[in-house]
């Protein structure tokens, strides 16, 4: 529901960089999103094309490489990957798992011309 | 010809965000203040427990930051217990900001060792990801929402220190275990405190103002220390 903040987190981010490196355009953005993020990732595509638009980053590509979920399981005391938020331990099947990073939003780098 | 090259970045999206709200948790540090950002779904109690905790609170010295996309309603509820409140419209938006915070905050000019309670916009979804530097997010649930809610929009209630479980007086005409909602918010968060509580009936409040009178306390204290 807020991949409009974070669109605008990300051009706010991008144009003042492209500013400083003297790059009029850029062509692809790579952001990692982890799997905790709670972003909605067809909302951040979307809301990307429309906040570039008139920015230096208007028509760029937008790649997201997704990070995996990590969660540590209070029933066995491991720290396990899992896919999904609610999914249950893979070591114990425990269900108490609080997650331990995978809520990351970074913007990786920039390609520029 | 234009030739592309790369240029590394390695900032996360929210960054802009998470300096205002370092720059909140500072001067609220400076100062002994104990901000706490309550958090919830539209219509769970909030601005009633609110009202009641700023009652039992007496002399405390505190002030209210209501989020709200439109109306001044929430502010003026608070007002009427004689406590100062700011209000904030969001508009569109979904979620309270570090910035809009940090403004809201040098309207207040707060006292040392004051409490600051943030009213986030009724939303179990976005409040989640942006820090305003509070001391803890509180998540607001109340018995009337359904037992599965932490399971739903499980990273309100990650993010969360503590769940007020709160209208417990409606539990015995609405049907609903209350240690399901207990065992779910567990579920998604381990460490989670959590208080029965009901703005109506007063039940479960002194608890609440024990954690918070403790967390003021432990802020005087690292002030003092320093």
């Amino acid at each position: 529901m807020h991949e409009m903040s974070l669109a605008e987190g990300i051009r706010g981010i991008i144009v003042d960089a492209a500013r400083r490196n003297n790059a009029p355009r850029i062509t692809r953005v790579r952001v990692e999103i982890g799997r905790f993020a709670g972003v909605e990732k067809e909302a951040l595509a979307f809301a990307f094309d429309v906040v570039m638009r008139g920015s230096p980053a208007e028509g760029a590509e937008l790649v997201m490489i997704d990070l995996p979920g990590q969660a540590l399981c209070f029933d066995c005391g491991e720290v396990v990957e899992i896919e999904n938020r609610l999914d249950p331990c893979p070591a114990c099947a425990g269900t108490r798992l609080m997650p331990q990073g995978g809520d990351d939003m970074r913007i990786k780098d920039l390609e520029v011309a | 010809m234009s030739q592309s090259r790369l240029i590394e970045i390695e900032t996360g999206i929210l960054s802009k965000n998470d300096r205002y709200a370092a720059a909140n948790r500072t001067a609220l540090a400076d100062r002994g203040i104990l901000a706490v950002n309550l958090v919830s779904s539209p219509g769970s109690g909030k601005t009633t427990l609110l009202c009641r905790t700023i009652e039992m609170l007496g002399n405390q010295p505190l002030a209210v930051i209501e989020g709200d996309q439109q109306t001044a309603n929430d502010a003026d509820r608070i007002r009427a217990t004689g406590a100062r409140a700011i209000q904030v419209n969001t508009g569109k938006g979904c979620h309270l900001d570090a910035h809009m915070v940090g403004h809201a905050m040098e309207h207040l000019d707060l006292a040392p060792a004051s409490m600051l309670f943030i009213e986030n916009v009724g939303n179990l979804v976005c409040p989640a990801s942006f820090d305003l530097g509070e001391e803890a997010k509180i998540a607001i649930l109340s018995v009337t929402e359904g037992e599965d809610k932490p399971l739903k929009y499980p990273d309100m209630f990650t993010a969360a220190k503590i769940a007020l479980l709160n209208k417990i007086d409606l539990a015995p005409h609405c049907d609903v275990d209350l240690d399901l909602y207990e065992a779910n918010l567990r579920r998604v968060n381990p460490t989670i405190e959590i208080i029965r509580t009901s703005a109506r009936t007063g039940e479960g409040i002194e608890a609440w103002l024990g954690w918070l009178r403790d967390r003021l306390d432990a802020r005087s204290r690292t002030k003092a220390a320093e």
